[in-house]
């Protein structure tokens, strides 16, 4: 403010000076030290520009923490998503029979165990289903057998009895409507839903 | 009339039946290309002739329902002549010398029997106009004793109205009531599971009507003794509860107990106050009861822990249930008292040779017990008499399941794959004669009413 005082001070001057002309006394010039006013606006726009790049690094801070935010959710939704489907991974069965086959079935149970002891508040039901070949009503006590065994498998390895709710549809919702070998094996099957607490899951541990 | 008279005699001579004495002016019509004798063949069942007479669209409708719902009877041979509709009831013994066919049955007509036993028939039938114009006659004859054995009055005047065919296939059930003393199932109609979508069809194959709402996945109906009532499972995400369903009116309401779990295969007790059905949840699969006119009292009549117990059925006394266990490792027909009480084997079965047996439901007479019944990999349909327990298979040729009974006690429905897509058939189990009673995309699990007899009921 001292400086732009000055200034106008030193331009008052010369105008006086200018419309008194000749024969007046002569008026001295204040000294406008040029430099110093270069200096003072450099200086001033310096701090403009400190402040302005405080402000840009805030933002970019602020910026890279919403990335991050942005980028810990994608995860998170990506691992849920990925829990997810190995959660929905069917098992599958033999020809009237309900009992847990071992290999493939036995490892997704397991995997399906250890999400479950992995995600506490996580609630899931098991459908089982049959292919056409039996009897329809019988098919639907078998597809509730077939959601019985996998239940049961799980609860004795610790699972509480209150998180898991069993269902069957028989014979009547098949992945495959064809009538041969491959879609009959397909269809005999138990699959796995969410009821509760699947919004946000964790990954166990060693997956 | 000469040409007739002379043709006649020519066709009379041949069959040589004594005592066919016929007046000049009594000779019926008989058109020209009829070969009498030559089509009929002779067989056990008692000939059946379904008279002509008076033609208008109504009486045609009304004769045409009537011959096959006689022929779908099974109980008669049903006489078929080339030009058969011109054979009629005769002409008024009180005109005299006038010439032509009686057209109203109020006249005093003379009735031809001895042409009708030279046809071969036991029994005709007449359809004529009444005595008013809304009115027809449905009269029966028994040639053989020469008598009228009943005249049943027919109210219908519009064949396109939807009460009509209903009016006339209880006629029908009339006509055979007044000729074997038992009146047939003309008057009844089937339940059955289309795509998920519960339909019924009169039980001649007629007036196709889906039933269920739409989005609902219906599921193993039955019916009210009434047959104003029926109940099926709506299926929805593994759980099933019963809905009951008033026929005329489309009603619906959950049976109250049935909301949670997965509950099937209902069955009323024979006074149609309460139900049974099966149950399956986290216990397994059971037999349940339920008293749906107190709206109380569920009871659970097995106790399977590592068995499933289901498909139960009444015995028309109301005394007992026939259901499927597979206590002894697979399903096979079991029978307990209607408390639940004295659990036994019902339908006898070599172990490690017979085959799983499903879907029982007891005859409306109670003498017999139909069921399907795995047969080298295939389902095939057997009855069993309850008491001596003797089993006889009734099919064989592709798979065939869930019997369920006419309510002539002698006819089953079920439903085959004989020509590839699954249909409804229906058997007559006395004659073994079968006839299929859908062409629609896919049929399950099939309900026959009981006779739809209440003029109420549309």
């Amino acid at each position: 403010m001292k400086f732009k005082f000055a200034l106008t001070l030193g331009l008052g001057a010369m105008v006086v000076a200018a419309a008194c002309g000749g024969g007046q006394p002569e008026v001295v010039m204040p000294t406008v030290d040029s430099a110093a006013i270069r200096d003072s606006i450099a200086r001033a726009e310096a701090a403009r520009r400190a402040r302005e790049d405080s402000i840009a690094r805030a933002r970019a801070e602020e910026e890279r923490i919403r990335r991050e935010r942005a980028e810990a959710a994608r995860r998170a939704a990506a691992i849920t998503a990925e829990v997810r489907s190995m959660l929905s991974s069917v098992i599958n069965f033999d020809f009237d029979r309900s009992d847990i086959r071992p290999g493939r079935d036995t490892d997704m149970l397991q995997q399906k165990l250890a999400i479950l002891q992995a995600n506490s508040a996580l609630r899931i039901e098991i459908t089982g289903h049959c292919d056409e070949r039996g009897s329809d009503e019988y098919n639907m006590a078998l597809g509730m057998r077939r959601a019985l065994s996998a239940k049961q498998w799980l609860t004795d390895r610790g699972i509480a009895d209150g998180r898991i709710t069993v269902r069957s549809m028989g014979e009547e919702m098949p992945v495959d409507p064809g009538s041969n070998e491959d879609a009959w094996a397909a269809n005999r099957r138990d699959a796995f839903g969410i009821t509760g607490g699947g919004d946000a899951l964790v990954k166990p541990a060693g997956m | 009339m000469t040409r007739y008279l002379t043709r006649s005699f020519v066709l009379l001579g041949l069959l040589a039946v004594p005592g066919l004495a016929l007046a000049q002016d009594t000779v019926p019509p008989v058109e020209q290309g009829v070969r009498i004798g030559i089509t009929y063949t002779p067989g056990m069942r008692p000939g059946m002739l379904v008279l002509g007479g008076a033609r208008t669209a109504l009486l045609d409708s009304v004769r045409a329902i009537l011959r096959r719902d006689l022929d779908y009877s099974d109980q008669f041979e049903m006489i078929t002549l080339p030009g058969g509709d011109s054979i009629v009831l005769g002409v008024s013994a009180t005109r005299g010398g006038a010439a032509g066919p009686v057209v109203s049955a109020t006249d005093d007509v003379f009735v031809n029997y001895s042409l009708y036993i030279a046809l071969g028939a036991d029994f005709s039938v007449a359809v004529l106009p009444g005595r008013d114009s809304s009115e027809l006659a449905v009269t029966v004859y028994d040639v053989r004793g020469e008598t009228q054995r009943g005249r049943i009055p027919l109210t219908v005047t519009d064949p396109s109205a939807p009460a009509f065919r209903l009016a006339v296939h209880r006629a029908a059930d009339e006509v055979l009531r007044a000729a074997t003393g038992e009146p047939g199932f003309a008057a009844s109609r089937l339940l059955f599971i289309q795509h998920g979508t519960l339909h019924r069809i009169d039980a001649d194959g007629a007036a196709l009507t889906a039933v269920s709402p739409a989005g609902v996945t219906a599921f193993s109906p039955a019916w009210h003794p009434s047959g104003a009532q029926l109940v099926y499972t709506a299926l929805a995400s593994g759980w099933g509860r019963l809905v009951m369903h008033g026929v005329g009116t489309g009603s619906e309401r959950t049976v109250r107990p049935t909301a949670e779990l997965l509950n099937y295969t209902a069955a009323f007790a024979p006074d149609g106050e309460s139900i049974a059905f099966t149950r399956s949840g986290e216990g397994g699969t059971d037999v349940y009861r339920y008293n749906l006119a107190r709206d109380c009292c569920l009871e659970r009549l097995t106790v399977g822990r590592f068995s499933d117990n289901l498909s139960p059925t009444f015995s028309p006394d109301g005394r007992q249930i026939a259901f499927v266990s597979n206590r002894v490792g697979l399903p096979q027909i079991y029978v307990m008292s209607v408390d639940g009480t004295g659990q036994e084997l019902f339908a006898p079965f070599d172990y490690g040779v017979t085959g799983s047996s499903n879907a029982p439901e007891w005859s409306p007479d109670g003498m017999q017990l139909a069921f399907h019944r795995d047969v080298a990999g295939s389902p095939q349909v057997f009855v069993m008499d309850t008491r001596s327990r003797v089993v006889r298979q009734l099919t064989s040729a592709g798979r065939n399941e869930d019997p369920t009974w006419a309510p002539d006690g002698r006819h089953v429905a079920f439903i085959s794959s004989r020509t590839g897509r699954r249909q409804i058939w229906v058997m007559d189990i006395e004659t073994g004669r079968v006839r299929q009673l859908t062409t629609v995309g896919d049929a399950r699990l099939p309900a026959w009413s009981p006779r739809i007899s209440e003029p109420t009921q549309p």
